[in-house]
């Protein structure tokens, strides 16, 4: 699975993404974001605030208690400020 | 009939308009939004989702061809730096008559703001930081949900 950063998230990890391989007890957007912190502290550090974070699976905005299963590239960012 | 761009480079606005112009439109309504200077901002950068972005656009840009009876919609989103005075997005909007293509160019650019994949930050001098997303822009949003046009 890939998971891509934008805007500070990115700025914040330091890369673009990271590819991953979640155990299957990892079944939500929510619980990739847990599981990716509990090793890395500056993951999370940028996951901290859950309401700071905006998601999207395989290109479509989903929440963040959405499911991951079958879902090839996640992405974790701020709300959007285009326009 | 639907033109979606995503460009660094400036944007053409008598271009996009001419265009629209020449479907065969008894009206054009268009947006231009404008980076602000805001207390000193020196630069403005705009980041996307390469793919994703586009992808949206063009659903926004089809779901108002769905909702108006449109000769043409053009959304045209600069990225990468730009500085105050640049233009950062356009959207036009042409039909037979003005209501259908002012409101379909309010419904694109209040949607856009909330559903499209871009990401401001700003620059003052050494200074940068991430723009904040507006309640207001969600309110704006949400009343073309509500509304049954």
């Amino acid at each position: 699975m890939r998971v891509l950063y934008f805007a500070w998230v990115r700025e914040r990890i330091g890369r673009d993404e990271d590819r991953l391989d979640p155990p299957p007890a990892v079944t939500t957007v929510a619980g990739l974001l847990d599981w990716m912190g509990r090793d890395d502290p500056v993951r999370a550090g940028a996951f901290a605030d859950r309401t700071r974070l905006r998601a999207a699976a395989d290109g479509r905005f989903v929440p963040l208690d959405a499911p991951i299963a079958g879902v090839s590239e996640i992405a974790i960012f701020p709300p959007v400020t285009g326009g | 009939m639907i033109d979606v761009r995503i460009q660094p480079e400036p944007i053409d606005l008598a271009g996009a308009l001419a265009r629209a112009e020449a479907s065969g439109a008894g009206a054009v309504a268009s947006f231009t939004g404008i980076v602000r200077d805001d207390g000193g901002v020196t630069e403005l950068f705009l980041e996307h989702y390469p793919g994703v972005t586009e992808r949206a656009l063009g659903d926004l840009a089809a779901e108002a061809a769905g909702r108006w009876p449109l000769s043409a919609v053009t959304v045209i989103h600069r990225v990468g730096a730009m500085v105050p005075g640049d233009r950062i997005v356009l959207v036009v909007a042409a039909s037979a008559h003005r209501q259908a293509a002012i409101e379909a160019t309010a419904f694109l650019i209040d949607r856009l703001k909330t559903e499209a994949p871009f990401w401001k930050r700003e620059r003052r001098g050494e200074t940068a930081s991430w723009v904040e997303p507006r309640a207001s822009d969600d309110a704006a949003a949400e009343r073309w949900r509500s509304s049954h046009t």
